[in-house]
Formats: structure tokens, sequence, C-alpha cells
């Protein structure tokens, strides 16, 4: 696929050890599919200095180590020097490759004690939980993001029938592997963690493995869709899985 | 050698300078709170600056040293002891075979450093031998320590301050030099603190009353303030015109204003990103003392440029190489 050429963008310092790349101002894939050419682009070829690039919905951030920004001394400091090399990055970019998006299916076993807000859920919607199953394993999801936790991925393109704002008291545990609805976006809690979002499921997978390489099961752009399975299936992959 | 757990303290974990490479992956940084005091225990015992230190905090713990033990403890004043006898801070310490370093309650500051010469031997792991405690890995077992522990400490390579090591054999339990480094310890003993930030990148979206009212009001850091982000209490900020910012990458010092408009400033264990407005940044330069603050003090942000911010953390590094130079001369003695 021809790389998109990056005409539009915006820099801003994100304190001073780290710069923001803004690459829209929209949560759209075509928005996504510049943030991560750009991403893949600077991962290839570092910049030295460059300790983590970390892609979100429209910017992407570099956190760097000052004294490692090479002619840093030269005129403004750091940040100037680390912007003037980004943007010859920016402008020097066309016709570069991206990695094909990986399609995973991830099985889950919804409603029951595994999914503790899937009934109110469908009432609210005026479903019925089978109603609300299907429009959930319907779409083919996009990985709009890693963030909030260690391998949590934002998954776009949930049923807009599902939507439903976060929970005003959010608990202070949730299970690790529970599927979860928070406004318009669904995603699997890879760790037992606090969190707002309705719990319709849980998926016996890991998603965040710290020995494995990459440690997180799902990268942006990546694409996702639920397969239902029953509580016996549930509990026979969770031992697989281990 | 090792190190025995008799006692663990409230929240006693390994940490080095964080784990970095793997925020894509959404795997958060974390590393020490207080990363200057750290950097300064690892150079007064000849290690490298990012070798993992023991971070406790508020209440320390109570540790016996299997065998003679070079260590150093940077940070807050937790009144630290060996055999009753109080131990100086910011200095290289030389600790006799079965002594028992006692760190009490933290009378000044918030978090304090140990750092033993040779370093904990425990696996590195995504680069890093952090403790992160919500995923339960790296540090020692990824959890903090607890009575009964046993830590395995590294062998040092180079036999520094021999003539501390001479004075030991006629000493009880610890020697320790007449000098001591300059620590931040005493910026703690003020009672205002001064915070300088940078603006963050939604400003400009806060309520001129708001942006006003940050850099003029007194802050009070609140009780439910952890290693993840310090809660502030003050006045609530607001945004001209109410909205969401889409979610993207924080930094350590990061405040994000949440729509109940109290400031969260992220520390050490932050999300690698958030979706609340970020109102500025703290200099890093300044982190290390916000990091001391316990709940419960005050402090008042100061704006201060990019380019301020540069060259306060150049001169910072500046100092900190003179530093590392003067203490391989003196390890040497």
């Amino acid at each position: 696929m021809a790389e998109p050429f990056i005409r539009e963008y915006r820099l801003s310092p994100l304190g001073d050890r780290a710069l923001v790349i803004e690459l829209g101002n929209d949560a759209s894939e075509e928005t996504a599919l510049k943030v991560r050419s750009v991403t893949e682009r600077l991962l290839a070829e570092p910049l030295p200095g460059v300790l983590d690039v970390v892609p979100a919905v429209c910017t992407l951030a570099l956190h760097y180590d000052p004294l490692r920004i090479a002619a840093a001394d030269d005129a403004g400091g750091a940040y100037a020097a680390l912007a003037r090399q980004v943007t010859a990055r920016l402008q020097s970019m066309d016709g570069i490759e991206l990695t094909q998006p990986a399609t995973f299916e991830i099985p889950v076993c919804y409603g029951g004690e595994y999914g503790e807000d899937l009934e109110t859920l469908a009432h609210t919607h005026g479903l019925t939980v089978e109603q609300v199953i299907e429009r959930h394993t319907a779409p083919l999801y996009r990985v709009q993001m890693l963030g909030f936790a260690p391998g949590f991925a934002y998954l776009a393109g949930l049923d807009p029938k599902l939507a439903t704002p976060r929970r005003s008291n959010p608990r202070m545990r949730v299970p690790a592997g529970s599927v979860a609805i928070g406004g318009e976006l669904t995603g699997i809690y890879p760790l037992e963690l606090p969190g707002g979002w309705h719990l319709i499921g849980r998926s016996p997978l890991r998603m965040f493995d710290a020995f494995a390489q990459p440690p997180a099961r799902l990268s942006m752009g990546d694409r996702v869709r639920f397969v239902p399975v029953s509580m016996g299936e549930y509990v026979r992959l969770a031992e697989t899985h281990k | 050698m090792s190190l025995k757990v008799l006692r663990a303290g409230i929240l006693s974990t390994l940490q080095d300078r964080g784990r970095y490479g793997y925020q894509r992956y959404g795997m958060p940084v974390g590393g020490v709170m207080d990363e200057h005091s750290h950097r300064l225990a690892n150079l007064l015992v000849g290690n490298a600056e990012d070798e993992a230190t023991l971070e406790f905090t508020l209440a320390g713990p109570r540790l016996e040293f299997t065998q003679t033990a070079l260590i150093a403890i940077c940070g807050g004043d937790f009144a630290a002891t060996i055999g009753g006898r109080e131990v100086p801070a910011a200095r290289p310490v030389l600790a006799r075979a079965g002594s028992v370093l006692d760190l009490a309650v933290c009378r000044l500051g918030c978090r304090a450093y140990l750092a033993l010469a040779g370093g904990f031997d425990v696996p590195v792991v995504m680069g890093s031998k952090s403790t992160y405690l919500p995923a339960s890995l790296g540090g020692f077992h990824g959890r903090a320590l607890r009575r009964g522990d046993e830590l395995t400490v590294q062998p040092a390579p180079a036999h520094l301050y021999p003539a501390l090591h001479r004075a030991l054999q006629t000493a009880e339990d610890f020697v320790c030099p007449k000098w001591s480094v300059h620590a931040n310890a005493a910026l703690l003993a003020h009672d205002h603190h001064r915070i300088r930030f940078m603006q963050g990148r939604h400003f400009a979206l806060f309520s001129e009353a708001s942006r006003t009212q940050f850099i003029s009001a007194e802050f009070r850091i609140a009780a439910n303030s952890d290693r993840m982000g310090y809660r502030l209490e003050g006045p609530t900020l607001s945004l001209t015109e109410p909205g969401e910012v889409l979610p993207e990458a924080v930094t350590f010092g990061s405040i994000q204003v949440p729509p109940d408009g109290k400031p969260i400033v992220l520390m050490a264990n932050r999300q690698t990103t958030g979706g609340y407005p970020l109102i500025g940044e703290v200099a890093s330069v300044d982190l290390p003392l916000l990091a001391q603050l316990p709940p419960g003090d005050t402090l008042r942000f100061e704006p201060i440029t990019l380019e301020q911010s540069e060259q306060l953390y150049l001169q910072r590094e500046r100092e900190l190489a003179l530093m590392r130079e003067g203490l391989r001369e003196r390890a040497k003695q």
C-alpha cells in the first residue's frame, strides 16, 4: 500500500522531555493510518535519543533523553533540535510500506458472572441479551490505540446502538479478561484493574505477557472479531492459555 | 551477600529509572519517584545510575546485612539507625556483617532510596528491574517487600573507599565519612513549595479565570495521592467550553484536569496515555521535590518557559556530572 504523504502536522512540546506530533484532530481511520505510518517509520529508523514512540488516536509522542538529542546545543535546545529532525523525517516520507494489520478472533463467554452488566445494558437499550451479543459479535473492530493499562486496546467500530456512557462509579476491581463497553468503544481488560466500563463478558485469552515479544497481543491498526463461547469452552480455553 | 527483611515498611519496592521502549504497548514507565535521590544513592556506592535501589515510603523497613555492605541512603529523612546509632544520609556507609539498618518513620519528605554496592540481583523484565505492582512484574517477584524476604545483592565490581574498610576493623556496626553530597533534603525544610511548570497542550482551552487561579492559588496534596498521581485540592478548574479531548500520550509531571476540575499531577506509575485536558507539565528538575511532598503539604505552581526548563535540566545534569567525577576520586581513598 502506498504511504499517504504527510502534508499537515503540528509539533508541540509535552513537558521538557517529550514531543507530540499531531496528524489530525479526529478519530477517523484515515488519521489513524497517518499515525501508524509515522510511528512505523520512526521505529524502523529511530532518531537518536528517542526512548519511546507512543501512538494515540490522532497524535504520537516521542519521549526523549535531552542529553542524547543530536545538535541540541546548536540552536534552541533539545526540543528545537528534535523538532527539526522530526520535520525533516515527515517531509521525506513517501511511498513506504505499512505492515499489514493482523486479524484476531477473540473468544468471549457473555453474560452471567462473567458479564455482570450485560442484562442492565440490554435493558437500557431496549434489546434482549441475545441481541446485544449478536450486535457485539457482528463488527470487525479496529484497534484505535493502546493505553490505559499494559496491553489494553481501544476497539473502534462498536454498533452505535450499544454505545453506553461510562459508569458514574467505577469498580475498584475489574477481573482480567473482562470484555467491556465504554462510550463508543469496546475492549478487553488485560489485568485486574479498576475500571468504569460496562462488563458484558470475559475472554480466556491473555492479552498481555511481559515475556512475549511483543508483550501485547494486539497492536494499533489490528482487526478484532469477538466469537461467543460457552462457559465450558471458556474454562477449557482458559486452561490452555494459562 | 544478601539483605534480610526483618520489617517491610509501608511500601518498599525495588525501582530503577523505569521501563522505556514499551509505552506503545500500554506499559507504564514506572521506576523511581525521586530520580535525583536515586541517582545520588547509586553514585555514592559506585553503581551505575540506573541500577535498582530500594524505594521506601512514609514508614521504612528494618534490614539485616548478612555480609559487610557498602550502602547509601538519599531522599527523605527516615531517622536511619544501625545498632541504635544514627546513620547520616547522603554519604557512603560501610555496615558490618550482621548489623541491622532500621529506617523508621519519615520525619521529612515522603520516600527515600537505599543503594547497595553491586546492586540487587533480580531479573530484568522488559529492560528494567522496576517493580510494577498492577501487573505484578519486575523487582522482587513483582511485589513489595515482606517480612522474611531475603534479597540477593550482586558482588560489587570494585573495592571502593579502602579507608572505610580499614576504619571498620576497629569500629562497631558501621563507619562513614564526615562529608556528604548535597541532597535535596534542604529544599524540603520550607513550608511553601514552588513547583515550576510549562503550559500544557490544552492550556488555552481553560477559562481565563482558571488559568489565573492555577498560577495564583495554593493547592494541597490529597490523601489519596500515590505513585501513579498526586491529586490536588484547591480551586476547581474549568474549560471555557466544556468538551473532551481525544486520548493521547502523557508524561511524568503532566497535570491533567478531569471533569471535576481537580488537577492530578501524573507521577512515576502514570498510564501511558490520558484522555483529560493537560493544563501543564511540571519542569523535570522539580519532579524530585514534588515526589518528596507527602499528602497534606501545599504547593504553588510557577510558570516557566520550555527554554528555561531545558536550561535548568542541563544545569542539574552538569552538577551531577561533576559529582560523578568527584565521587569517583573519593571512592579511591
